[in-house]
């Protein structure tokens, strides 16, 4: 479903009010562009909500304009995006294991070393494994753990990202609207 | 204006903190945001507003009109002519929801509106209580911003932030859900105009190098073509457009929202583009080597098959708005900012221009216009009266200085064609969303926003009926208004696509109408039906003359037909003439 098209990274600063989410998503149903992953928190400014969504589409101009769109809501900050080039990205995934079937199976030390496993949880109930890392990383464990040991829970959590580029859009953006409301503010005094 | 207001000092604090209820607070607020106007209707869950209204009749006129869309539609005319921010008043539930069609045409034709919604006590919201409706959730999309007010501490800062965001930039309607507890509790007030928010530029920086582009391409351009759309009469930027325009020698053309930005009989206007505008705009529009689209924003009505649409020329897009530059046509050069301020910017790095040659094959298209369609349209010597030649009888007869405002059909688009214009802000109609039942009462709010300017309000008998009950409000407060009924006894416009597209199987647009006359008359509303040529003039006459509002009832051909028509997603150099005739 997804060939050609590339996988884009949505980054999204907004102020922290209610029901922004509902209106991001709203540009997205309209553009009829499908939701990935989502991931929502509370970014390094205080009172600023950051979040993280990729989307696939086959042409960036579709992204231009998602981008200008959401940007112009009022309560947004700034929005970009990303293709995986200019990323450091990662996802979590958390996969539950039966301890008996683990047990049958004899190494986890296998898997920690393939797959820089964290064990988060053992019992006598089961195990817990911890993966960060690209999405084939994290689908990569889980397939291979299905076929062996099998899997009882699975959960992954939407992207994050980083962009590699030195500057920070967002404290750019900050400054530049600090300047102007000072600017404002003199030539309203006058 | 608006701009002017962001001029004055940003923090006006009121002296002394008083406390008071949140109702009063609203009430002030809207004050000191120079409201002196407000339709609305009241309801359980905006009682506290409304009692706190009765205390301010003098500072604040309230309409009561018969139904929230009345309400809606008033603000946003009033909002159209006078550059000021309308505002409406409703109740929670149903109020709110009738007030839905009305904001959603504010937000496509950009009208700076504030709805201000009562909303179930806070402790209820969520329970599905008695006339509680997600109001906020039905409205973020179809507003430029929505905000639910739960506690009285945040009303005034609620609409000083409503206001600002309403009228700034490209203006939209704003959505104020107040709790009733946020009406009843007390607090202390204070106030402040909002004039930034960090997260809101309303006006983007002019870009230098994009300004010198543009003049450039423009100084280069052997045909340039213009598209003028609303933006310049938003942004008060007529007079620097005019200056741009006949300092290139710049013919153009107008969006129906941009009509009257320019007067009728400027020698560089070509009329109106799009679907039922003039014949040389939209043929032009392909033909012209620059194009320059001025505050507009290519909507599919205006451009046909955008596959085939300017594909010839550089396109220079002025906007306010950057989610509009190349949204649904690839500009060459994009200018954003606000058109009073960057047109001048390129005017004056503009050569001084003429191009006799151009403009005169303009003429050539128009004469073919004329002779097919505007000749038999407003001069027709027998047969059924034409709608063309109402229209052209009553702007003749206000000395083209009337504001034309209309509902959605046949005679919309011939009133748009039509009628001419001296002033600015003189047409009033339901551009991107053709809202039937739209023209009275966006007439009676135009009356309040521009109570010396005659408003002439063409409707057809479909759309009368869908909003005729403000008849009750034109009686209630003696509002003057004229009312031109073309009544063709069909849903005009539908009748038309089923006979050119449908196998003339008219379903559902023939309809059984009431004694209009008769229901104005209820309404203590004068009228007259007129239904032969030699009638129209005196009756005209009478209506103008007459000291209150007025329902003229004419008569017209039941089968008319409005041309030119580009059929929707054709292109726009392929237009029908009427009578099997194209271009
Ligand atoms: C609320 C609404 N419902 C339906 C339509 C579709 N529609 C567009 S024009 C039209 C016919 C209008 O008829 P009338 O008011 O008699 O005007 P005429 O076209 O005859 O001038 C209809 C039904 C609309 N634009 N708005």
């Amino acid at each position: 479903m997804n060939d050609n098209k590339t996988l884009y990274t949505i980054t999204i600063f907004s102020e922290n009010t209610v029901g922004v989410l509902n209106q991001i998503t709203t540009i997205f149903t309209r553009r009829q562009l499908n939701i990935e992953t989502l991931s929502v928190s509370p970014s390094a400014i205080e009172g600023i909500h950051k979040f993280t969504i990729t989307t696939f589409t086959n042409d960036e101009e579709v992204m231009k304009k998602l981008v200008r769109l959401i940007d112009k809501r009022v309560d947004i900050l700034k929005a970009y995006y990303n293709t995986d080039e200019d990323l450091v990205h990662q996802e979590l995934a958390l996969y539950k294991l039966s301890t008996e079937k683990v047990m049958e199976h004899g190494s986890i030390e296998y898997f920690v070393r393939k797959y820089n496993v964290r064990i988060l949880e053992v019992s006598v109930d089961c195990v817990v494994f911890l993966k960060a890392g690209h999405f084939d990383e994290t689908q990569g464990l889980f397939e291979e753990l299905s076929s062996t040991i099998g899997v009882l829970q699975f959960v992954r959590s939407g992207r994050i990202a980083i962009t590699k580029s030195k500057v920070e859009r967002l404290s750019d953006m900050l400054a530049k609207r600090e300047e102007q409301k000072s600017l404002l503010l003199a030539t309203q005094q006058i | 204006m608006e701009r002017d207001k962001q001029t004055q000092p940003v923090i006006t604090p009121t002296a002394n903190k008083e406390t008071l209820s949140g109702s009063e607070i609203l009430i002030r607020a809207l004050v000191a945001e120079g409201v002196d106007t407000v339709f609305g209707y009241p309801g359980g869950a905006i009682m506290p507003v409304f009692d706190a209204l009765y205390d301010h009749k003098e500072r604040i006129k309230h309409i009561l009109v018969r139904h929230e869309q009345g309400a809606v539609h008033a603000a946003q005319g009033y909002a159209r002519v006078s550059e000021k921010v309308g505002v409406a008043l409703v109740t929670s539930g149903p109020g709110a929801t009738n007030a839905i069609t009305g904001i959603t045409d504010a937000m496509m034709d950009s009208t700076p509106m504030v709805v201000i919604s009562g909303q179930v006590v806070s402790s209820l919201l969520g329970t599905d209580a008695f006339q509680e409706a997600d109001v906020i959730g039905v409205t973020q999309p179809i507003t430029k911003w929505v905000y639910q007010v739960r506690r009285a501490e945040d009303i005034a800062w609620a609409v000083s932030r409503a206001f600002h965001i309403a009228a700034s930039g490209r203006p939209g309607p704003v959505v104020l859900d107040i709790a009733k507890d946020a009406q009843v509790n007390s607090c202390d007030f204070s106030y402040e105009r909002t004039t930034f928010l960090r997260s809101y530029q309303p006006i983007p920086d002019p870009e230098e190098d994009k300004i010198q582009m543009a003049a450039e391409v423009i100084n280069s351009a052997k045909k340039p073509f213009a598209l003028v759309g609303q933006g310049v009469i938003l942004g008060n930027a007529e007079e620097e457009l005019i200056a741009f325009l006949e300092k290139g020698g710049i013919p153009f053309g107008s969006t129906i929202l941009g009509l009257s930005a320019v007067p009728t009989d400027h020698p560089l206007n070509m009329g109106m583009l799009g679907m039922h505008g003039n014949v040389s705009p939209n043929i032009k529009t392909n033909e012209c080597d620059v194009l320059i689209a001025i505050g507009m924003r290519f909507d599919d009505r205006v451009t046909g098959d955008l596959k085939t649409y300017a594909k010839q020329a550089k396109v220079i897009h002025f906007d306010i708005d950057p989610a509009e530059l190349d949204k649904n046509v690839k500009t060459t050069v994009k200018v954003v900012g606000d058109a009073k301020q960057t047109l001048p910017l390129v005017t004056k790095q503009m050569e001084q221009r003429a191009h006799p040659e151009w403009l005169a094959e303009f003429d050539t298209y128009y004469q073919k216009e004329y002779d097919h369609i505007i000749k038999k349209e407003l001069y027709p010597e027998s047969g059924e009266i034409k709608m063309g030649e109402v229209v052209h009888k009553v702007t003749e007869a206000t000395n083209n200085e009337a504001i034309c405002v209309t509902d959605v059909g046949q005679h919309q688009m011939m009133s748009t064609r039509y009628f001419k214009y001296t002033k600015s802000r003189s047409m009033v109609t339901s551009g991107g969303l053709g809202t039937m039942g739209f023209g009275l009462p966006a007439g009676i709010g135009a009356k309040y926003g521009a109570p010396d300017r005659e408003v002439c309000i063409f409707v057809g008998d479909g759309g009368l009926q869908m909003t005729m009950h403000e008849f009750g409000t034109i009686m209630d407060y003696g509002v003057n208004v004229k009312i031109i009924l073309l009544n063709n006894n069909f849903l005009g416009m539908v009748r038309q696509w089923q006979e050119l597209f449908f196998d003339e199987r008219y379903s559902e647009t023939q309809m059984k109408n009431p004694d209009f006359i008769k229901v104005a008359d209820a309404y203590g509303i004068k009228g007259k039906k007129v239904t032969k040529r030699e009638e129209l003039d005196d009756a005209i006459k009478e209506m103008l003359d007459h000291d209150g509002s007025y329902l003229l009832e004419v008569v017209v051909e039941t089968k008319g037909m409005v041309y030119p028509m580009v059929p929707a997603g054709g292109s726009i150099s392929n237009i029908m003439l009427g009578n099997g005739y194209s271009l």
